[in-house]
């Protein structure tokens, strides 16, 4: 018994070494067979799994529908670019920012969470919905009378993420491999990937994960057990929110430009597509469809060139193409999976009734 | 000493209809006290009203010298009155153990950043948490079924998981709301068994139950709500006797 459990531990183990090393060596496989435009979209579907992963914590855990969650992207990407940027001619450090972008994101979420908590289902998906619009018209309109966001121009030239004089904007080399940003990037960004697994793991398996996931099962016991369900669901907001700010800070960093059009409420949609389609609650699954909604988009692309090589001609343009396609992959999904790509155990069995 | 639980004069209405009106009672400590009444009388309401559900329109409620009316259903559970529902309300997709474990949550203190660090005082918090959940699903007799999820329990399990989850809470006041509704003799008789070891145990019952040869052979004191008043209360055997009582249950003499 004890040596079958040492031999599965061992196999786990074995299995996140290996994960380990793919992960570490992705981007220098990816770029010679896909091109480096692939490792840019890897870098970009991490900061997707960074806001799944904290949607995952709303609307997965608590189960609280939010439709304006990439209002929290928002304003952890505007407060990194307006601090670093030659806009202000402010010039703070990312370690300042980047928890700056949480705590404030944090009050986003309890500024959202107050009032409206008391609404349920429906009621609060319109609402939030309402409040991603509102910081999106916010950051397109704060040029004047006094100049704050730039108004739609958005924000250049916003500084990189720098260790002193090494800055992850330029090329570096080490040990013969050639890092450019786009691979400094990624270690950064899986590093904060990583943290945020294991920050919604510890969080999904402790009395506040319980306290959530109680209020989403059913939220009067919750009430009557004790929970005190208006504050542990602000606490869900404003964890979810933090995840989106540090994401977003991430963003301006990796991007050195912002403007209102990133954080529309397509992207709020596409995130919780993400959450949803992955398997809502279960951290794997969230990240998983995070993955695969990011890349699946891009390969789609390929539908041009691949009409052209079979038909001689582009007889769709792909641009159209590819939005039907995802609507009919994500329709298709939702017919035959419906709990989701790789629910947990427990969510699999409630659809499977 | 002091009842444990006293209602004086309370009233509650949902618009024009009077579900409520100056029901008083007293729940001595270390009772077993029956809440009994047709369908409609107002007996639910007045388990919403008394764990904070619902806010009273009228009357006073005190628990053990504190007065606990108007208060927000977790200050409620907080301040020690703990409740089942009449239509079970487990949460469904956790498990046994696990729904008994957020029982615990109001007599626990860990936080965003215990859970995230896993220090050494939430570790502790969290074994000593599921190991008193445990201990609970084996004093209501579903220890085995700990690791399967509440909604694939069998219907008498789930209401005992319901109390598991209740007593988790360390309430000094365990309300029942028909927890022997649609159980066989056998399943009542294990309950009432069970009801009888939790008295004994220190904790004080409020029961709501149909199962009026349940009630009268377990009950110290009933009362006896119609139409949302009060119209009979005292031991079982007198209560039983009542002519009203009679009457509410069976119908008013033939003219």
């Amino acid at each position: 018994m004890s040596g079958l459990k040492n031999a599965s531990l061992a196999a786990r183990l074995f299995g996140y070494a290996a994960l380990a090393v793919v992960l570490l060596v992705l981007p220098f496989v990816v770029e010679p067979l896909l091109g480096r435009a692939w490792v840019r979209i890897i870098d970009i579907a991490l900061l997707f799994v960074l806001l799944a992963l904290g949607l995952n914590i709303v609307v997965g855990f608590a189960g609280l529908l939010d439709l304006g969650y990439v209002a929290f992207f928002a304003v952890g990407a505007y407060l990194y670019a307006l601090l670093a940027s030659p806009h202000f001619g402010i010039h703070w450090p990312f370690f300042l920012l980047l928890p700056m972008g949480a705590a404030l994101a944090c009050l986003f979420g309890v500024l959202l969470g107050a009032p409206t908590l008391r609404l349920r289902g429906d009621y609060l998906a319109i609402v939030t919905l309402g409040f991603g619009e509102i910081i999106r018209i916010f950051l397109n309109n704060l040029n004047r009378p006094v100049n704050i966001t730039n108004g739609p121009l958005g924000i250049t030239l916003i500084e990189p993420i720098r260790f002193g004089d090494f800055s992850l904007s330029q090329q570096h080399t080490l040990a013969g491999l050639t890092f450019a940003p786009v691979h400094s990037y990624y270690y950064v960004f899986l590093a904060c990937v990583v943290l945020a697994i294991v920050v919604s793991l510890r969080l999904e398996d402790s009395r506040i994960g319980r306290a959530w996931i109680a209020i989403r099962e059913d939220e009067i016991a919750a009430k009557a057990m004790g929970i005190h369900t208006r504050n542990v669901k602000l606490l869900a907001f404003a964890m979810g929110a933090s995840f989106g700010g540090v994401s977003g800070g991430l963003f301006a960093a990796f991007q050195g430009f912002v403007s209102p059009e990133s954080f529309a409420l397509l992207d709020s949609i596409m995130i919780l597509c993400m959450v949803v389609l992955g398997g809502m609650g279960h951290v794997p699954g969230v990240v998983l469809g995070a993955i695969l909604l990011t890349a699946l988009p891009e390969a789609l692309r390929y539908v041009g060139p691949l009409q052209q090589a079979w038909f001689g001609r582009v007889l769709i343009d792909p641009s159209d193409l590819r939005m039907l396609l995802f609507g009919l992959a994500l329709v298709l999904m939702m017919l035959f999976r419906p709990a989701g790509l790789w629910p947990s155990r427990v969510r699999k069995r409630e659809f499977a009734e | 000493m002091s009842a444990l639980l006293e209602a004086r004069g309370v009233g509650k209405r949902f618009g024009g209809l009077q579900a409520l009106s100056d029901v008083s009672i007293a729940i001595d400590r270390h009772s077993i006290y029956g809440l009994i009444g047709p369908n409609g009388a107002g007996k639910t309401t007045f388990f919403n009203v008394l764990t904070g559900l619902y806010a009273p329109n009228d009357g006073e409620i005190v628990f053990d010298g504190v007065p606990i009316a108007g208060l927000e259903p977790h200050a409620v559970a907080t301040a020690g009155i703990a409740r089942t529902f009449q239509n079970i309300r487990l949460f469904a997709n956790m498990t046994a153990i696990e729904n008994a474990m957020v029982g615990r949550h109001v007599r626990t203190r860990a936080g965003v950043w215990g859970a995230v660090t896993r220090n050494a005082a939430t570790r502790a918090e969290e074994s000593a948490i599921a190991r008193r959940a445990k201990e609970l699903l084996d004093y209501v007799g579903i220890g085995r079924h700990a690791h399967a999820l509440a909604k694939n329990l069998s219907y008498g399990d789930q209401r005992r998981l319901e109390i598991a989850r209740a007593l988790a809470t360390e309430p000094r006041l365990l309300a029942l709301d028909e927890p022997a509704a649609g159980m066989n003799a056998t399943e009542t008789a294990a309950l009432r068994g069970l009801m009888e070891r939790i008295r004994s145990d220190g904790t004080t019952i409020l029961l709501i139950e149909h199962d009026v040869k349940l009630v009268m052979g377990l009950c110290d004191r009933v009362a006896v709500l119609d139409y949302g008043k009060k119209i009979a209360e005292g031991a079982p055997a007198q209560v039983q006797r009542d002519p009203a009582v009679v009457e509410a249950y069976l119908g008013g003499e033939i003219a």
